[in-house]
């Protein structure tokens, strides 16, 4: 009889400990400003994709909770297509991709593009014998780095690129991105570019039949490639090269100039862009002209259905980009993203009223 | 065993002098009970059947559509129309294959060792650690491998490879990046470790002293008696546990998808070379299929993989059957 | 059959016991270097923030995984509420009254079936009847999904930990005059007892540190669970977990959120390998009678 006393006691105690974890499920922990009992104040939104745009929107995210009254943006980086794949089964508000759709993909998609920001994509060296930030490359020599026909770091192209530099006989280990990515886009964009060979073989994708080199999980898994492989190149997102401190290579711009990347260069190349609606703004900004325009740049683009089911979250989504656009300017900046100009942003509000819940315009709000 | 319907009234020959009427037993008691926990095992079935009619009729589309073609295809690559399955699958075939050789071997010796040569206290510590690598989780496997196998393959194991005539061999050629076939085997064997190592060291425990004794006291030495004595007895059991570990070991995702490489376009050529498995493709692309015919292509490759494993658990379920009839254990 | 020297017999008998202690070597010497390597790398993510604060932004520094913490417990409670006592009563029925049956044998061979199936077939079941249909993530498809892994795991064990207890307690319940159904659940399950919560926590902690199920289920959140409905509940949205937030993070550009990354990796393992150490210990009886 004792021995089913206890076993009651600790089935009570069992069952009190799952009450508060429960308990504390259910009111959101204590810093959180908008407890389950007024669901009114707050209300929050999803947002999944390009892992470039990360870094960003949750900043954003952080400083608009306080300025909105609570309300939450939950943005999960799984990559641009990933994010495409998201807004596609509705299963998120908006889905963020650095690919972006052609204008048939959206209509046949129901969906809206625009822009958001714009940065740059750089590539990564690790090569023992030449100083950090040193080695310079050209795009066409770059193209054929990847499409595996100069295979020495020692190759003549390379050599002519940089006289006196010490460059080793050793292979040239080439690194790509294994997943889906917004990245993969604008750097084989700005390939096809400079190298009819790669436009006609590849082409521009964010998932490329890459023809030599090895394939790493996100930035991270090619930024580690990179570092533990003596003379592997790669590519990532300029933030990530420079959270990481990994080498750089200056490229040669449309205009023969050789520049390391940098904020004023990727706001040099989006000075160029033409932002059309009726394409859904999509363009890749590479190779454009300018002295100090930096090659590999590229926009990233948010999607959201034409035709949603509620008018709240619509409007919160689009309250949130639109006040990214008018006052986070300067985080983004702070972020090495080039925010995108108020001629720009303005073309962009007018598509907005496209949104609709059945038939009525959710903007202007 | 029937229901047995059980009288509570009083005990015959009034040897209980207390009079006091019982209270007569629920009637549905004992068929409502049966009823309630046939339905609760039934829910595992329903749960596996349910399960195969997802799987069928979301990959029916790619199954229509491609038809034989993803068996006889290498590269997927839905982006250009490419759906072949065998990048995957051979990854898996090879990844499994090159885990077992290590594994098994290991598992074996490690049996012997927890059997035969230790102390049984020694043993029940020894074998309890093993068995935690069975619970380290596999994301854990995963990271360990991306950030600290991946660099000592890539640093010292492959380039000393390749610096022996072994060196010289075509599975052994490419650059050592430290990803790729070889790691997410050596990988994969250790997570398999434990479970072969278990079944093997329960499996051998079942042989009968008597005999083992009988051979000891013919001046066998030990690693005699477990060749020709206890092999004999354990050899089904050690093959289920074997096809146990190929079916964990085919089915294993996050610790192999950071380590494999990610290439789903070509067979890799060599061992330091990158590839897939069917779950790290599933695993790195699932969420980005956008179009029907890819979600549904992925779909198929998980219902291929499906079959596969339940073919590997039925044959290993049917020797370890078999062992445990030939040794006479209950459990 | 010329008979063999003794000198190479015992030659061999060394070489393969030599091998023997090898690998065993070899078996903890992996396990304390993954386990080290953890340690050594997450600790220094450990500290009040990591328990009570929310996940940071790039370029911050300190924040935690809280709400990932509480995330992870919620959604392994919700998986435990369907799979433990579909388990234990299908244990029951296998034991009890399906000793060698036509109905208990196929229902056997499907639980081995299902115990096989890789988790993240589970999660991409989990998402086409939950989340494609509902158009959103949630924690409950991930329940789902862990519960699909759990109730194999434990049907077997418990109805192993059954099969233990000797018949005459069984047969003694019943020539008492004591109904079946309370014979089983007051005397058996008793018996059994010790057995069944140690088969019950190890199922539960395994499922906890899945990852694949999650990916394409709960997703993740940087925000705390918002109750059990609503845009953020349980039922509604993302749900913060820890696994698929540690996948995340270690792919992040900053330095500080990998180690991150690694804190709550160690948070895992300790929790794992701690819960699995203590139920051995205390409910040792578990496997032996």
């Amino acid at each position: 009889m004792r021995s089913s006393r206890r076993f009651w006691y600790g089935a009570a105690i069992s069952a009190l400990t799952v009450g508060i974890v429960l308990t504390a499920a259910a009111c959101g922990g204590s810093s959180s400003p908008s407890s389950s009992a007024s669901p009114a104040a707050g209300g929050g939104f999803v947002g999944a994709g390009s892992t470039f745009a990360q870094p960003l929107y949750t900043a954003w995210a952080q400083t608009y909770q306080g300025v909105s009254g609570g309300v939450k943006l939950n943005y999960q980086g799984v990559g641009s297509s990933a994010g495409i794949a998201a807004i596609e089964a509705k299963t998120v508000q908006f889905g963020a991709t650095d690919a972006p759709l052609t204008a048939a993909q959206l209509a046949s998609n129901g969906l809206v593009q625009f822009p958001t920001a714009v940065g740059g994509t750089v590539v990564i060296v690790n090569l023992s014998g030449v100083p950090a930030g040193a080695l310079k490359l050209d795009g066409p020599t770059l193209a054929k780095i990847y499409l595996g026909t100069i295979t020495k770091w020692n190759d003549p192209a390379i050599k002519a690129l940089n006289p006196g530099a010490k460059l080793p006989s050793t292979a040239i280990n080439v690194v790509h991105r294994s997943d889906g990515s917004g990245t993969s886009w604008i750097f084989t964009s700005y390939l096809s570019a400079v190298s009819p060979t790669w436009k006609s073989k590849i082409g521009a994708a964010t998932a490329p039949a890459w023809p030599t080199g090895t394939g790493g999980a996100k930035s991270a898994g090619v930024a580690a490639l990179v570092k533990q492989l003596n003379g592997s190149i790669g590519y990532v997102e300029y933030t990530y090269a420079q959270q990481n401190a990994i080498s750089t290579v200056m490229m040669r711009n449309a205009d023969g100039k050789t520049i390391a990347p940098s904020l004023s260069g990727f706001a040099a190349a989006a000075t160029n862009a033409t932002w059309d609606a009726s394409q859904g703004f999509a363009q890749a900004l590479v190779n454009e002209p300018g002295a100090t325009a930096w090659p590999i740049t590229g926009a990233t683009f948010a999607l959201m259905q034409k035709s949603q089911t509620d008018a709240a979250t619509a409007q919160m989504a689009l309250k949130f980009f639109d006040w990214g656009y008018k006052s986070g300017a300067a985080q983004a900046q702070s972020l090495d993203y080039v925010p995108i100009p108020a001629k720009v942003y303005g073309v962009v509000e007018q598509q907005w009223p496209q949104i609709t819940v059945s038939g009525t315009a959710v903007w202007p709000a | 065993m029937s229901t047995a319907h059980v009288e509570t009234g009083p005990p015959a020959g009034g040897a209980g002098a207390q009079a006091r009427p019982r209270r007569h037993h629920f009637a549905f008691g004992d068929p409502l009970f049966r009823w309630f926990t046939i339905v609760c095992a039934a829910t595992v079935a329903a749960a596996m059947f349910v399960l195969i009619g997802v799987l069928v009729k979301n990959s029916w589309l790619a199954i229509h559509v491609l038809g034989i073609k993803p068996l006889t295809h290498v590269a997927y690559n839905p982006s250009t129309n490419q759906y072949g399955a065998l990048s995957s699958l051979f990854g898996t075939f090879v990844t499994t294959i090159l885990a077992m050789l290590i594994a098994v071997p290991l598992a074996l010796a490690i049996s012997l060792l927890l059997v035969e040569l230790v102390h049984p206290v020694v043993s029940r510590i020894l074998g309890t650690s093993i068995e935690m690598l069975a619970a380290v989780p596999s994301i854990i496997f995963g990271m360990w491998g991306i950030f600290v196998v991946a660099p000592l393959m890539a640093n010292h194991v492959e380039p000393w490879v390749q610096s022996t005539p072994l060196g010289r061999l075509g599975i052994f050629s490419g650059a050592p990046v430290g990803l790729g076939i070889l790691t997410a085997g050596v990988v994969l064997s250790l997570m398999i470790l434990p479970f072969i190592t278990a079944v093997s060291r329960d499996v051998l425990q079942m042989v009968p002293t008597v005999v083992k004794e009988a051979g000891y006291g013919m001046g066998s030495t030990t690693y005699e008696v477990m060749r020709k004595i206890s092999m004999r007895y354990a050899l089904s059991g050690i093959a289920g546990a074997v096809f146990l570990g190929l079916g964990r070991a085919l089915g294993e995702t996050m610790a192999v998808a950071y380590v494999i490489g990610g290439n789903f376009t070509a067979l890799p050529h060599s061992l330091f070379a990158n590839g897939t498995t069917v779950s790290a493709t599933l695993a790195l692309n699932f969420g980005e299929s956008s179009s029907k015919l890819e979600t549904s292509s992925l779909i198929e490759l998980a219902l291929i993989l499906f079959v596969i494993t339940m073919v590997f658990q039925v044959i290993a379920q049917l020797w370890l059957a078999r062992a445990r009839r030939m040794t006479g254990s209950r459990a | 059959m010329p008979p063999r020297s003794v000198g190479r017999r015992r030659l061999a008998n060394r070489v393969v016991t030599a091998g023997a202690w090898t690998a065993g070597a070899i078996g903890v010497f992996v396990l304390g270097w993954i386990v080290t390597t953890v340690v050594v790398r997450g600790i220094g993510a450990w500290n009040v923030a990591f328990f009570t604060q929310l996940p940071p932004n790039g370029t911050d520094t300190g924040g935690g995984l809280a709400n990932c913490i509480i995330g992870t417990l919620v959604i392994t409670f919700g998986a435990a509420i369907v799979g433990l006592p579909l388990g234990f009563f299908g244990a029951i029925y296998l034991s009890e009254f399906g000793r060698a049956g036509r109905v208990a044998t196929g229902i056997r061979a499907v639980t081995n079936i299902v115990l096989g199936v890789p988790s993240i077939i589970a999660g991409m079941f989990a998402y086409a009847i939950l989340v494609l249909p509902s158009h959103h993530f949630s924690g409950f498809s991930a329940s789902l999904a862990l519960a699909f892994i759990m109730l194999p795991v434990m049907t077997r064990t418990a109805e192993d930990v059954l099969n233990l207890v000797p018949n005459e307690l069984r047969e003694s319940a019943l020539a008492m005059g004591v109904p079946r159904w309370k014979a089983t659940l007051g005397v058996v399950v008793k018996a059994a007892r010790g057995g069944l919560i140690t088969g019950a926590i190890l199922a539960v902690v395994r499922v906890a540190g899945e990852t694949a199920p999650l990916l394409f289920t709960a997703l993740s959140s940087q925000y705390w669970m918002s109750g059990l409905f609503g845009n953020s509940g349980y039922f509604g949205g993302p749900t913060p977990n820890l696994t698929k937030e540690i996948f995340d993070l270690s792919g992040q550009p900053y330095p500080h959120l990998v180690q991150l990354a690694w804190g709550g990796a160690l948070l895992i393992i300790v929790a794992v390998l701690g819960v699995n150490v203590l139920t051995r210990l205390l409910f040792q009886r578990g496997k032996e009678w």
